[in-house]
């Protein structure tokens, strides 16, 4: 064996290897930026998650984007009041957290209240299934499923109850909204976390048919509209909207909804 | 012939009969990659020029002075990979200081042409030919030329193909993959252009 060819390759290598090494890092020390410390700071009191909620590339782009005073302290989704205080504080200005959202499900069309149209015996995923012939479900508007949610929650918030149906734990959702945009069928809303009432079906069907499909069905019979007592109950199309801004959450809509689609969450 | 002449002949060559992507088949996974919309790729194809300039350059200096007179022409490979990744790297940090602008344009892409087989490849090809410095350097920025020429091309095509109506298993990647086979063999009539 040539155990010099062997040295002198090695050492060339680690020899071209090294003069680089330190120009590169003569030429970091040289053209080092300067970047903002609070930067790193503000990124640390986000969601982590880069979800693109707020708008933004990611967690480190909207951290950049707080400092240089282009977004507010209060912009991501994700990050609940304490966090926002905290931003607020790096940032030295007062900033409110918004009002907390959270997923929540606007169909009560479980596999015992709809009708199937046929057997799924596909892959388990929405997109596929809602795709094929109006999907296994009667109602088109209804939640397939198959978990499209649970599996776009970076937060491990959501998770397909017996009857198969998403769940979205309280605690961990952080009304990002990324279950809502993967939904192939709109079925997912965000509304505001501490107590809500709010219609769980969307079906703009004739109530003859939205019957026919789902016990859980609105006809949009405009019971709700008419008990609810500050009006922010409308019927919007073919079935009934509630106005969270105007909502007392006193339940009356719900006691007397027919199809009792009118879901009422304690905070 | 003068140099001017063969200097000439390189450009032609190395754009449309010899170009990298469409006849020698290098840097693909950029052209793939990075041809969603016109301007990105055209900002890729600034961003290769100037790195394979540059690093026929250097890597024409190291094989002269270095490897050659050492006899170990064997280690060109991983000796140009180890050139090429600490200019990228060097390239970075200087643009960020002078030029944060083109720094941002060029934002991922520059980290991700160390990893461009097309760099290696105009390097090794440029020893391979016996090019002097010049043409070594001329044939990187020529042959990068080549490259930017396709990628752009490739882009406007895809951009029309973003509003079209294209079949749902062909949209995206599969109906890229089928351009890009064309345009290689729409290239292919440009073989034997300049010898």
């Amino acid at each position: 064996m040539n155990w010099t060819a062997i040295i002198i390759a090695g050492a060339l290598m680690g020899g071209l290897a090294i003069v680089f090494g330190i120009v590169l890092g003569i030429a970091d020390k040289k053209f080092t930026v300067q970047e903002d410390g609070r930067i790193s700071l503000v990124y640390e009191c986000l969601g982590g998650a880069n979800c693109g909620a707020c708008g933004y590339a990611g967690c480190s782009a909207l951290a950049q984007a707080i400092v240089e005073g282009k977004a507010a302290p209060n912009a991501c989704p994700a990050s609940g009041a304490e966090k926002v205080a905290r931003i607020s504080e790096i940032m030295g200005v007062s900033a409110q957290a918004k009002e907390p959202m959270i997923a929540r499900l606007a169909c009560m069309g479980d596999c015992e209240s709809v009708a199937l149209r046929y057997n799924y015996d596909g892959l388990p995923d929405c997109r596929i299934a809602s795709g094929l012939s109006g999907g296994p479900k009667m109602c088109t508007y209804a939640c397939i499923g198959m978990g499209d949610c649970v599996k776009a929650c970076k937060f491990g918030a959501i998770y397909l109850s017996e009857k198969g149906l998403p769940i979205f734990i309280p605690e961990k959702c952080t009304g990002c909204g990324a279950c809502a945009q993967q939904c192939p069928r709109g079925a997912i809303k965000l509304a505001p976390k501490l107590s809500t009432v709010m219609v769980a079906c969307r079906n703009d069907d004739i109530a003859k048919e939205s019957r026919a499909n789902c016990k859980h069905g609105c006809i949009a019979c405009k019971k709700c509209e008419r008990v609810c007592p500050v009006g922010a109950i409308s019927i919007n199309g073919k079935h009934s909207q509630i106005d969270f801004a105007k909502c007392i959450k006193c339940g009356e809509c719900a006691k007397s909804c027919p199809s009792s689609c009118i879901e009422v969450f304690d905070a | 012939m003068n140099d001017f002449t063969k200097l000439l002949i390189l450009l032609v060559t190395s754009i449309l009969s010899n170009n990298f992507i469409f006849s020698r088949f290098l840097g693909c996974c950029p052209f793939l990659g990075v041809s969603n919309r016109v301007e990105t790729a055209a900002g890729m194809g600034m961003a290769v020029t100037f790195v394979m300039g540059l690093a026929s350059l250097f890597t024409y200096l190291v094989n002269t002075f270095i490897l050659v007179p050492l006899k170990l022409e064997y280690l060109q490979t991983i000796a140009f990979i180890l050139v090429i990744a600490s200019l990228v790297q060097f390239v970075e940090m200087f643009l960020k200081k002078s030029s944060p602008t083109l720094y941002k344009s060029l934002g991922i892409y520059l980290p991700l042409i160390t990893t461009n087989c097309a760099v290696l490849g105009v390097t090794l090809l440029n020893i391979e030919e016996s090019y002097n410095l010049l043409f070594s350097v001329f044939n990187g920025v020529f042959g990068a030329l080549g490259f930017t020429l396709a990628i752009v091309l490739m882009a406007g095509v895809r951009e029309r193909l973003e509003f079209s109506n294209v079949p749902k298993a062909m949209k995206g990647f599969s109906s890229s993959l089928v351009i890009a086979g064309l345009m290689s063999i729409a290239f292919l009539g440009f073989s034997g252009l300049g010898g």
